[in-house]
């Protein structure tokens, strides 16, 4: 079972990711937003059925495992759509919405498709290798596609404050996401890191969002070429 | 292998979206003069500087803290320190990076300072309707 710890920092998250919600109704930016708020509220829904389960069966039970892993490729899918959706607004000048539907459902496809003939030869559990196999390469495949986006954005001099910085949290979230696999690769004894670690990382983007949405107003504008680093 | 190529290209893309996404904080900021009473309070009249970051920030914790700034200082005391990590580090063998480090770290130091000066308009504001209560 997780420490006090753990759960203060789950029901922190939980309560971060109702509050995006509720900050993006409040300043009327569910609508406009709505991949992110249908990402949030399935990840608060995926949080309580975890707590659940955790309850109901143990934390070293397989119903525990399944439904974490399972539910983490589904979050990590409306995650991918998620960033489409801004995809989608950068380029919504360009009336290119079709082009990046297309784009992203074909790299799904695509990472899929990777994903399987990567597990394909395991003789057991092979939808479970599947899934968890998906997960990690989508996690992969969102991070360069936010890196693409932050280029576009800079290229494009996107100036809409609130989308800059729903853009590059996401790109901090990613990141670290990243990060903390390579690392739990590379050092898997270092157990007690990665039990702090992931669920940190998790309150980051809820954070981030309800900020965005909370206090920066649609239109608000900034010079993105001021934020960059590399020029 | 693979993982030290990841861990490695996510340290990179993590440093600069954690940048990116501070300077986008401070951008707000950068534009707002100073008030006349953070300036008289801090006793800061030319551009902020970095000395001055540790002052001003224990200036505005003997403010009341509004709830929705709590974030916001946090992350950019941390930002202010990274780049402090950068500056004895990296900088030492970029002069450039340097002076971008310094320039950096006084813009953080303005943000703390307009902060403070909100803090003490919301103070104010306070203890001027519990006044009239």
């Amino acid at each position: 079972m997780p420490g006090l710890f753990g759960y203060l920092v789950w029901t922190l998250c939980s309560l971060l990711e109702a509050g995006v919600i509720v900050c993006a109704f409040k300043k009327k930016a569910f609508r406009p937003y709505i991949f992110l708020n249908v990402y949030m509220a399935a990840s608060l829904f995926v949080s309580i059925g975890r707590y659940n389960i955790l309850q109901h069966y143990g934390l070293a039970s397989s119903e525990y495992v399944y439904f974490y892993y399972y539910s983490d490729t589904l979050l990590t899918i409306f995650l991918y759509f998620a960033l489409t959706s801004l995809f989608s607004r950068v380029f919504s000048e360009m009336h290119a919405e079709q082009y990046v539907k297309l784009g992203a459902v074909l790299l799904l496809g695509g990472t899929a498709v990777f994903s399987y003939a990567v597990v394909h030869q395991a003789e057991t559990k092979l939808v479970s290798r599947f899934v968890v196999e998906l997960s990690q390469n989508l996690y992969f495949v969102g991070l360069v596609l936010t890196y693409v986006l932050w280029a576009a954005v800079l290229k494009l001099r996107e100036t809409r404050t609130r989308l800059v910085q729903l853009v590059l949290s996401l790109g901090v979230y990613f990141s670290l996401l990243a990060a903390n696999y390579a690392l739990r690769n590379l050092y898997p004894s270092m157990t007690l890191l990665f039990q702090i670690l992931p669920p940190l990382v998790g309150c980051f983007l809820p954070a981030a969002w309800a900020y965005a949405f909370w206090r920066i107003p649609e239109e608000a504008r900034l010079a993105p070429a001021r934020l960059a680093v590399i020029r | 292998m693979m993982a030290g190529f990841i861990l490695a290209c996510s340290i990179v893309f993590l440093l600069q979206f954690f940048i990116s996404y501070c300077r986008s904080l401070i951008a707000a900021s950068v534009r707002e003069p100073l008030s006349q009473e953070v300036q008289e309070v801090t006793g800061m009249t030319r551009p902020a500087t970095e000395e001055e970051f540790a002052r001003v920030l224990q200036l505005l914790q003997l403010c009341p803290e509004r709830p929705e700034e709590r974030g916001e200082i946090g992350l950019i005391r941390t930002y202010f320190r990274m780049l402090g990590v950068i500056r004895s580090t990296i900088a030492r063998v970029a002069p450039s990076l340097e002076r971008w480090t310094h320039a950096e770290r006084g813009q953080c130091t303005h943000f703390v300072a307009v902060v403070l000066g909100r803090r003490i308009a919301f103070s104010r504001n306070l203890f001027a309707q519990q006044m009239s209560d």
